[in-house]
């Protein structure tokens, strides 16, 4: 356990300037700011195909920016590939948690960096420590040489965030861990992510959901299309303008008015639709009310302030 | 899928109690060759009431001879199939290895040994493709390693020819060194008045070493884990190429193995020979409780399905059966242990 990250250091544990990605002539990234320091979180927001799985590749190592910089404590770098990135301590917790189900729970824990003892593995050492990692940060499990597979969502998500931790991880990105989560299970996850940030670490955590985003996050950056379209501290924007700038505004109007048109006489589609439309106006005033651009039609291709 | 966490309030701290409360035998039951071992029993006790020569100590001998020229190389394959690979070209790389060293030392006039080194070569080679060609080309390795299966078919028979002038190999009983070879690879000994084949002591000593490597080293570790799921190896930093490669190398050391065995143990070696054995070792690994799909399983588990194979190989002739039924047998025997096996294990993951 050697998270002694100072908190509030000068210089952030991972900082990108304006950083992008071309595959080809395909802009899959571009204009991207974000810091997080040590003991802060940061959300990265973003829907479907915003880009935020090539941003984390990028951080992870698993694939090379092509426009900006990327630093890691003060120090421009560039990945060759995740090991490199492991060993400055930028831990990934991908969606599919990177675990082996039918693997008991202390292989799983150890794998890739097993407790070796002469030729053998120190097993009641792994299984100890494995345990021992588990209760620290909150999860008891009965017995750690049950098969991972037989974990609940949100612990299997605990352990991998455990792992990560336990092997000197200081920068955890998270993978959209809440995604396929139910309510209590996400809660759970995101205390973990509170606790990864009270030990003194660095969470990059990427999600779609704003409700899940803002109770944790210190910073919030907002990708649609490969592009930022903004990027806040906390006290800079509300829960609602997120909401909003996340769906976009005007694309949730005209789904409104689809709503509407497809309901017929009669159908609870158009309840739903007048409901839906009420809910869109609220999040505009919102907007407004903070003195925010209203993300209007081509908001997509705006960059936000992105230093605020 | 329970909740098995107490998130919160920290509970007593006799927490363990909860683990003790399983009992061995229901830890038994979640071992992968538990399905297997009841076969096992079942299939003998079977023959021990119907045949009566069964019964005799020099019958399990036998039992047990036949068991370890299949259970040798069912060991290295259960490890590749708990890796999450196949490799049907096995059978016939026995062949190719015995082919090897009996033709190398022959036509050389050299020491046995340098037949038995070069064959050794040879069959960490054929491993060593089929594995490359697996890991760099993303085919299935079911399909890569029936192309090497033909291959070699055609190489052993054809190159037999070119080099003997017929389809088997020639007597090398006379060569320098055979005696000691055989020592090694195929000699026999008493104990009690029972003939005790030396492959059963090699069969033992694979076992135990590769059960220890499975269970209690990293490698073994990693080879669960890329047969479980090989981008959560990579993911994590487990070399998930070489510890495939590694795996078809060990089925080429366990083929070479058997080759000199079969070698020894008869002088002359018919290039025909090892054809469908890929599958009587694949059977042994999946009676034994190996997941197709990889990842689970247990070489102790591929020994048991050996043996099966061999109480009935040899169970029939004992029992007086007519032996045209052999494969019939065989394979009620296999789908009976498989469905046995299945239903032992889903009651042991329900009473998790």
């Amino acid at each position: 356990m050697t998270t002694t990250a100072d908190p509030k250091t000068a210089v952030p544990l991972v900082r990108l300037t304006d950083a992008g990605k071309n595959y080809g002539n395909i802009i899959a990234l571009q204009g991207v700011t974000l810091e997080v320091g040590g003991s802060e979180v940061t959300c990265v927001l973003g829907d479907n195909g915003a880009g935020k799985s090539t941003l984390i590749k990028i951080i992870a190592g698993l694939h090379q920016h092509t426009h900006g910089t990327y630093e890691v404590e003060g120090e421009d770098v560039r990945f060759a590939s995740p090991r490199e990135a492991l060993d400055r301590g930028i831990a990934t917790v991908y969606q599919d948690l990177a675990v082996v189900p039918l693997m008991p729970v202390w292989r799983n824990f150890f794998l890739g960096n097993e407790i070796r003892k002469g030729p053998a593995m120190d097993i009641a050492a792994m299984r100890r420590t494995a345990k021992q990692e588990l209760l620290d940060m909150g999860i008891d499990l009965r017995d750690v040489d049950q098969p991972i597979g037989t974990l609940s969502g949100g612990e299997r998500q605990c352990v991998a965030i455990a792992r990560a931790v336990h092997f000197g991880a200081k920068v955890l990105i998270l993978d959209e861990p809440t995604a396929a989560l139910g309510v209590k299970q996400s809660g759970v996850v995101l205390r973990y992510i509170i606790q990864a940030k009270e030990r003194g670490l660095g969470v990059i955590f990427i999600t779609h959901n704003p409700h899940h985003a803002y109770p944790v996050g210190d910073r919030f950056l907002i990708l649609k299309r490969g592009r930022s379209l903004g990027y806040w501290k906390k006290d800079e924007v509300s829960m609602a303008e997120l909401t909003g700038l996340m769906a976009g505004g005007s694309e949730l109007e005209e789904l409104t008015h689809e709503l509407e048109q497809a309901g017929g006489e009669g159908s609870g589609l158009r309840e739903v639709a007048q409901v839906f439309g009420q809910e869109v106006a609220e999040l505009h005033v919102a907007e407004l009310g903070a003195g925010r651009t209203p993300p209007s039609e081509g908001s997509d291709t705006r960059q936000g302030p992105t230093e605020p | 899928m329970s909740q098995t966490v107490d998130v919160g309030t920290p509970p007593a701290p006799a927490r363990d109690e909860r683990v003790a409360r399983k009992s061995p035998l229901a830890r038994l039951m979640t071992r992968p060759e538990i399905g297997a071992l009841a076969g096992a029993i079942v299939i003998y006790l079977i023959f021990f009431i119907v045949a009566p020569p069964f019964r005799d100590a020099n019958a399990l001998a036998s039992v047990l001879y036949v068991s370890s020229t299949y259970g040798i190389p069912a060991v290295a394959v259960a490890l590749l199939m708990i890796g999450g690979e196949f490799d049907l070209s096995a059978g016939v790389a026995v062949t190719s290895s015995a082919l090897v060293a009996s033709m190398i030392s022959y036509q050389l006039s050299a020491n046995m040994f340098v037949g038995v080194l070069v064959a050794l070569v040879v069959a960490l080679a054929i491993g060593f493709i089929n594995g490359y060609l697996v890991v760099k080309t993303g085919i299935p390795s079911f399909l890569v390693t029936l192309g090497t299966f033909f291959m070699l078919r055609g190489l052993n028979l054809a190159v037999t020819k070119i080099v003997t002038g017929n389809v088997g190999t020639n007597d090398v009983s006379d060569i320098a060194g055979f005696g000691m070879a055989k020592n090694i690879f195929a000699s026999e000994f008493n104990v009690g008045g029972v003939n005790i084949r030396i492959t059963l002591l090699w069969w033992i000593v694979f076992i135990a070493i590769a059960t220890w490597v499975l269970v209690r080293t990293h490698v073994g570790n990693w080879i669960f884990a890329v047969g479980g799921s090989a981008p959560s190896s990579r993911a994590v930093g487990v070399p998930v190429n070489k510890v495939k490669i590694g795996l078809f190398m060990t089925v080429g050391f366990m083929a070479w193995f058997t080759g000199m065995h079969i070698l020894f143990a008869f002088n002359t070696v018919q290039s025909g020979l090892g054809l469908g054995n890929e599958f009587i070792y694949i059977v042994a690994a999946v009676v034994g409780g190996c997941l197709l799909t990889g990842g689970y399983g247990s070489v102790i588990g591929a020994a048991i399905g050996a043996f099966i194979f061999g109480m009935a190989n040899q169970g029939i002739v004992y029992a007086g059966w007519n032996p045209d039924w052999f494969f019939f047998f065989l394979g009620a025997l296999l789908l009976g242990a498989i469905l046995l096996n299945n239903f032992i294990r889903s009651r042991a993951e329900a009473s998790r």
